[in-house]
């Protein structure tokens, strides 16, 4: 493996102790592609680099099981396991090369094939986490069954740094499909909200689907026969760029997203009907996951959203979050305190002034 | 609080005879399925609304007297054992589907529905809910959501966290939360996660939303015999190194297979060393492709006979002795001990050798039925109670599987939970400073350690006592990251 390989935890955990004594705030670093979904960037604060503390830890093909440190590039690892045949579950996005192990973890954020293949948090088995205690731990382990103790681990996963820093993460693994093919439908909205309701209803191997502009796509994903099969139920034409959609979409690259007024993400039910909004959509997840641009005030948004049994994220202009009910947000303080009693790791990553 | 005074005040709440405070009407009440610890509880309360848990919690709080939440009393590590000071409160009451919906496909229930209900009431929508625990005629999705329970698809289906979108839950003092909710993710920190699996000690389940799936077109179960519990083992890596994700892949070993023949004949062969169930299950083309490798595979790993069953009738035999195993072994030994420790897969030729070894040490045989797919093995150890020191001996030897579980990479429990019987082994899993964070979770949510105490999360003092531990309070730099 020619993999840059560096245990770096014990000058991680020294500068952790330092900024504990000092009471220093601290910006966690991994590849710095995630600045766009943290609600304070953290400018000011001394930088924590983890981009240094790299390498696969452990990696057993027949274990569908993989542990590399959180500085790992995300590029990096998925060449290590796309050589054994293998894949990240939750696909997740890339935002440039620098991308790694650690923020996508952090962050949580899967791609297209979520709906179908799991959250990131589905599939993390494990971490090491160095808390604001100066507090190293193992929670979870490198297996799929394991339910001693609190589960961490998940607690972890989206959290963006505010209990810890990660130090490696144990991923449950898939075996990459053998093949993959697209499909485009021509359906207004309305059709295609009844299309993906009917095609989610049958055990077919869709892998993802979404809309936009008068046009549904769909991923089906497995054996040649088991594809071709569901080719003839989808319809539908032949979609030769789909590969690249799909990675744009992930990524937040096609076109629709180079515009620059304020862009939300709504994650609501599939089927629940559209929010009476003025706006542009973009529909993923088979419609858990709609991107939405509008001048609609915040609130309205967050409203809409919370009404249809969801809730709502600005990323542009600035992150905003979904207010929290108080008793939860309360709740969610202790819990940071509990890891990090000082508030050092990226203090207002989520909800600034709050934790 | 005296039990009189106790059930005065619970009857302020509920209907008199909702509050169950009569020593004999207590009995059936006194455990769970792990029926070595016994103990009955001050009062027993059946609550049948959210507003009477949480009116329950507010009271219990203020007088601080401790709460048991309760399901159906299936759990297998004591998590259900009643506290004697305290309320156990039975949710098996509120067992309403409060509402299915075929289109989005989510069912909300409330706690004590029971699982298999839930797949029972989907099945004419072509739906079913993934997590199928062997105990599923029986067991509560409130208990399924407290432990995190797996079943015997897990494999490809995940355990109970992969198939939740939200639950209810009235936290000590009564005040109710919402944890996600029917889309697929929540703001802020992920404490549906969190709870799942907290075994009732950081609040009470009232409500669950999870997500229901289409059943599958086809369904195909093979059956493969090895003369080698180690050669069954092998061949459960080799199917899935290869790019195969059965629906289930189960195994059992001579003395399981035998006590299954006897019990209900469900066709195995008696002259194999171990057997698998492995079931594929998809589209039919995806599924007739599937079976053609496996068989391909398992023949390869050395399997002798394979057999593909024919017709559903035939695939129901063979998961029916699976199904069975754990009362057919109850029938060859007066009691079992059942054990869940998971180890990664590639080590089980290895750790099924040294359960072998421990049996004839310990001088108690074992069966072994597991959900091999997952590495989660269920060692049944057979004991008599009524003999001397036999109890005693079966959890030293219990004690030293999950030692053994532990040293290769492994967890103490990969479905049933800690509850009370595996509190020591905790100790050699975890160390001080992971269990330092897990009071401090714990006491997040219930400062006062009034929900199911002494249960999951052993003090650090009593780990002390044992020397059990790995290291004490970060003294050693990293010795976690030598664990690998
Ligand atoms: C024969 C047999 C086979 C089994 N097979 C499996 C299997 O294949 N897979 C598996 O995972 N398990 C299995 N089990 C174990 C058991 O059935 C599961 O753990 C089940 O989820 C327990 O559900 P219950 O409703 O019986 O919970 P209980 O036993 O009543 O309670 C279990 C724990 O959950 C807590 N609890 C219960 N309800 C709530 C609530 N509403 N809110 C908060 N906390 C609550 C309790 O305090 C306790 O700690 C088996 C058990 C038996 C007896």
């Amino acid at each position: 493996m020619t993999l840059k390989d560096a245990d770096r935890s014990a000058a991680l955990r020294e500068a952790v102790t330092a900024a504990v004594g000092a009471q220093r705030p601290l910006a966690i670093h991994g590849g710095g592609t995630r600045r766009g979904l943290m609600a304070v960037t953290g400018d000011g604060f001394d930088v924590l680099d983890v981009g240094g503390h790299r390498g696969i830890v452990a990696f057993e093909p027949s274990e569908l099981v993989v542990t590399a440190r959180a500085g790992t590039l995300l590029s990096e690892l998925e060449a290590v396991v796309a050589a054994a045949g293998q894949c990240l579950p939750f696909d997740p996005p890339r935002f440039g090369p620098a991308s790694t192990l650690g923020g996508a973890v952090a962050s949580g954020l899967a791609g297209p094939a979520r709906p179908w293949q799991g959250a990131v948090r589905d599939a993390v088995l494990g971490i090491t986490l160095l808390d604001g205690r100066g507090g190293i731990g193992r929670f979870g382990g490198q297996v799929m069954k394991n339910v001693a103790g609190y589960d961490v681990a998940r607690l972890n996963v989206g959290a963006m740094g505010s209990l810890g820093v990660l130090l490696d993460v144990s991923l449950r693994l898939l075996p990459s499909p053998m093949t993959s093919v697209t499909r485009v439908l021509e359906l207004g909205l309305g059709q295609a909200f009844g299309r993906m309701a009917r095609l989610g209803r049958r055990p077919l191997p869709i892998t993802a689907m979404a809309w936009e502009t008068g046009t549904l796509r769909v991923r089906l994903a497995g054996s040649e026969a088991g594809v071709a099969a569901a080719v003839a139920s989808v319809g539908g034409e032949p979609c030769p760029d789909g590969e690249d959609y799909w990675v744009g979409l992930r990524d937040r690259q096609l076109p629709n997203f180079e515009g620059d007024g304020p862009l939300w993400r709504l994650s609501v039910p599939a089927t629940a009907p559209q929010p009476d909004l003025s706006a542009n959509w973009l529909l993923d997840w088979g419609g858990a996951q709609r991107w939405c641009w509008t001048d609609d005030a915040p609130e309205r948004v967050f409203q809409a959203a919370s009404e249809l049994g969801g809730h709502a994220m600005r990323l542009v202009p600035g992150v905003q979050r979904a207010p929290l009910p108080p008793a939860q947000l309360r709740l969610q303080q202790r819990i940071k305190a509990v890891f990090d009693p000082s508030g050092l790791f990226n203090p207002g990553v989520l909800y600034p002034g709050q934790y | 609080m005296d039990r009189e005074t106790l059930a005065a005040r619970l009857r302020e709440i509920l209907p008199a005879a909702d509050v169950v405070d009569d020593e004999e009407a207590l009995r059936p009440y006194a455990g769970d399925a792990l029926t070595a610890y016994r103990q009955q509880p001050r009062v027993v309360v059946l609550p049948r609304s959210i507003e009477q848990v949480q009116r329950v919690m507010a009271l219990c709080s203020a007088e601080g007297v401790p709460v048991v939440a309760r399901g159906a009393g299936t759990g297998l590590s004591g998590g259900a054992l009643p506290h004697e000071a305290g309320v156990l409160l039975v949710l098996a009451r509120m067992k309403r589907i409060l509402q299915l919906d075929p289109v989005g496909r989510t069912a909300r229930l409330e706690p004590g529905v029971r699982n298999l209900a839930i797949s029972e009431a989907a099945a004419p929508h072509g739906l079913y809910y993934a997590p199928d625990p062997s105990s599923q005629i029986a067991c509560s999705i409130g208990g399924n959501v407290a432990e995190n329970s797996g079943g015997v698809h897990c494999l490809k289906y995940g355990l109970t966290v992969h198939n939740l979108l939200g639950v209810k839950l009235v936290t000590v003092d009564g005040e109710l939360l919402e944890l996600g909710g029917s889309a697929l993710d929540s703001p802020g920190l992920d404490l549906l996660a969190l709870i799942t699996g907290s075994e009732g000690l950081l609040g009470v389940v009232v409500e669950v939303t999870v997500r229901l799936l289409p059943v599958a077109a086809s369904v195909q179960v093979l059956l493969a015999a090895f003369d080698s519990v180690a050669a069954a083992g092998a061949a459960v890596s080799a199917v899935i190194s290869r790019g195969i994700l059965p629906a289930g892949m189960e195994m059992m070993d001579r003395l399981a297979i035998e006590a299954a023949e006897d019990f209900i004949g469900a066709g195995y062969p008696r002259d194999a060393a171990a057997i698998l169930l492995c079931e594929l299950d998809g589209e039919p083309e995806e599924v007739a492709a599937q079976v053609a490798r496996v068989t391909e595979l398992l023949r390869a790993a050395g399997a002798g006979d394979i057999r593909v069953a024919s017709d559903p009738a035939e695939r129901a035999r063979l998961w029916a002795g699976r199904k069975a195993a754990f009362p057919a072994v109850g029938r060859i030994a007066p009691d079992y001990y059942c054990m869940d420790g998971t180890i990664p897969r590639r080590h089980l030729a290895q750790v099924l050798t040294g359960i072998g070894e421990l049996s004839e040490e310990f001088g108690l045989a074992v069966a072994n039925v597991f959900h091999a797919g997952d590495g989660n093995l269920h060692p049944l150890i057979l004991y008599d109670a009524n003999q001397a020191g036999q109890l005693q001996r079966a959890e030293d030897f219990g004690a030293r599987i999950l030692e053994l579980c532990v040293a290769v990479g492994g967890t103490i429990t990969g479905e049933h939970g800690v509850g009370i019987e595996k509190i020591d082994q905790m100790c050699v899993q975890f160390t001080a400073v992971e269990l330092e964070r897990f009071h401090g979770l714990k006491a997040a949510f219930d400062p006062a350690g009034l929900l199911n105490p002494g249960k999951a999360v052993p003090t650090l003092a009593r780990c002390a006592e044992l020397g059990g531990m790995h290291v004490h309070a970060g003294e050693l730099p990293h010795p976690e990251l030598e664990r690998f």
